[in-house]
């Protein structure tokens, strides 16, 4: 199955063929050849997928058998209610829900509003100022998470979820996403509001923010994705169950039920579902949002 | 901002009126200025204080110099750590590139369906990494589907990948490549779409084949997008550690440990915050060196 990403170099020798980018330009066979190639990959891609939705709905002796079983004898449904009686689900997906709401709101404000400030702002140190932003992303979060450790602490946010909060609502991702946009807007529109009187921040509020409703979308569902799924950050700061967020409550669930093979897949696809349906309703903004910075949060 | 006011003021209200622009751009800045210096720039600071001191849970900070360094010289887990990182990135950085690039070139050539596979690549991507790499290991697992399928060409009795010594890397490598290469694809596909059609087509016209074309024009388009991705993806596999923390742990034995879980396994397991934080200074000393290394390398095949 991963015979098709174990394997890039084949792949490889068959670009320069394909490079014309006019179709008229490819041959017939070349194309077929072209999407037989695509599509082994993406089965070989999406395997793992198939694989965990499966289990999920197999009964736990049928997961390893031999041969492989493609297709669960009696799906067995009642696996994802069992889960919500087994696990903290609940409780994990509303502390999970209340990070991604709280800090994806934040990260619109301050991102969008500091964006704004680079963007459009004449003031002395603005250059500095953003380069020092731009310089974090040659600066691993391992290596200064210690120290960070150590300022929660002191401001005593550790152990509580406004730790998570604190430490994702001032990425320079935001900003960096925002300015994109915002530097595509003409100064023009800027100078009609100013020459209408409205202030700078009437400028930001009532002409910038509604023309940026792209950069805002993908923002939110970036944001979004990155808080749902973080793990490292809520296992250092989230110690008491009740504020675990889905992602450590997995981890814990599958430690506990470590040979409950296919109550754990259950575990694994809830906790992938909710990102999958975003995404796949709202790709356009994640491509987006993703091309034109280029930076993870 | 302050450049167009209506009419001309007079020098001194100029003057007020800069004044005034700078507090409001640093008001637009602020909010999101404070949290980061906060929590990011002070931190950094804070690293180089931290490394030079032995501090734990049980004494405070005091400045011992360069005993964490020394003492991280003759640590062979360090060691190891940071071998096993080399290792990681010596084969994740170029297949991740390859098969990144690839996929890009592929779904450069208009056909039909390409956002469905765009979208099949870049879905590992945004997916809960602690939810795949329970996945991957029972995939891995000894009696799991990818030996099965190694067997029909004559490979058997391995062993469970994570849990072998020689195949555990190899299989963190393989998802890491597996779940990273669609992010890289975007951004180089983004990249492809800046060539201007004209270079190929004045390429054709020269007589260059489908080789030469790539090599004459595509690379030197895609340059700047390469630079950049090749800079991400150092410093994405230097630091990788939530992948290896939740498919490996680091095991078996020490086989997998990285230098991120070296630093998180001596300040937050043994809390021993200075000692950890010097070897955190290693991690970003690293990756500094790297960055600017290949800016410089850029820089001179620009000129």
């Amino acid at each position: 199955m991963t015979a098709t990403t174990l394997q890039p170099p084949q792949v490889e020798d068959e670009i320069p063929a394909f490079r014309p980018r006019k179709r008229t330009a490819l041959g017939t066979i070349s194309r077929i050849v072209l999407y037989v190639v695509l599509i082994v990959a993406s089965a070989g891609i999406l395997l793992p997928f198939y694989w965990m939705i499966v289990s999920s709905l197999k009964t736990n002796n049928e997961v390893f058998t031999v041969p492989i079983q493609w297709l669960p004898s009696v799906p067995q449904w009642q696996h994802y209610v069992d889960i919500f009686a087994r696990t903290e689900m609940i409780t994990w997906l509303q502390n999970t829900a209340f990070l991604a709401v709280v800090i994806t709101g934040l990260q619109l404000f301050t991102g969008s509003f500091a964006a704004y400030g680079f963007s459009k702002g004449r003031f002395p140190g603005r250059n500095i100022l953003f380069l020092a932003y731009i310089g974090t992303i040659a600066v691993p979060w391992q290596s200064y998470m210690i120290p960070q450790f150590v300022i929660m602490t002191d401001l005593g946010l550790a152990n509580t979820l406004w730790a998570m909060v604190a430490l994702q609502a001032f990425t320079p991702f935001g900003v960096f996403l925002m300015k994109q946009f915002f530097d595509t807007i003409p100064e023009e529109l800027s100078e009609a509001g100013r020459l209408d009187g409205l202030s700078e921040y009437g400028i930001y509020a009532r002409i910038m923010m509604p023309l940026s409703i792209p950069a805002i979308a993908s923002l939110t569902l970036l944001s979004f994705t990155f808080v749902w799924n973080d793990f490292l950050g809520p296992l250092i700061y989230l110690r008491n169950p009740d504020i675990w967020t889905v992602q450590l409550g997995l981890r814990t669930f599958i430690g506990q039920y470590n040979a409950d093979y296919s109550m754990i897949m259950t575990g694994a696809v809830l906790s992938v579902l909710p990102v999958a349906i975003i995404f796949l309703l709202g790709q356009r903004f994640f491509v987006e949002g993703i091309a034109s910075t280029g930076v993870k949060g | 901002m302050s450049s167009t006011v209506a009419g001309a003021p007079p020098a001194r209200r100029r003057g007020t009126l800069k004044v005034r622009n700078a507090i409001i751009g640093y008001s637009f800045i602020a909010p999101n200025f404070i949290g980061f210096a906060l929590l990011t720039l002070v931190p950094v600071i804070l690293l180089f204080y931290y490394g030079f001191t032995d501090w734990n849970v049980f004494t405070g900070a005091t400045f011992t110099g360069l005993d964490n360094f020394q003492r991280l010289l003759r640590d062979a887990s360090f060691w190891k750590a940071l071998t096993n990182t080399l290792y990681y990135s010596a084969l994740h950085i170029p297949l991740t590139l390859v098969t990144a690039l690839s996929l890009a070139l592929l779904l450069n050539t208009g056909l039909r369906g390409r956002s469905f596979f765009r979208t099949v690549a870049f879905f590992p991507y945004i997916t809960s990494i602690v939810a795949i790499a329970v996945v991957w290991n029972m995939l891995f697992s000894e009696t799991g589907p990818i030996n099965r399928f190694l067997a029909i060409f004559g490979l058997t009795d391995l062993p469970g990948w994570t849990a072998s010594a020689q195949l555990a890397m190899p299989a963190v490598i393989l998802v890491g490549v597996w779940r990273e290469m669609g992010y890289y694809m975007l951004l180089i596909l983004a990249g492809l779409q800046t060539i201007p059609s004209q270079l190929y087509e004045a390429a054709a016209i020269d007589g260059a084949n489908a080789w030469k074309r790539f090599w004459n024009v595509t690379i030197p388009g895609l340059r700047p997008t390469l630079f950049f991705v090749t800079v991400m993806l150092t410093i994405g596999s230097l630091k990788v550690f939530d992948l290896i923390l939740v498919m490996t742990d680091g095991g078996p034995g020490q086989a997998t440990l990285v230098l991120s879980q070296f630093i998180y396994q001596k300040g937050f397991i043994e809390n021993q915050f200075g000692y950890a934080s010097s070897s955190a200074i290693v991690l970003f000393l690293i990756c500094i060196a790297i960055t600017v290394f290949q800016f410089i390398w850029n820089q001179r095949k620009d000129s």
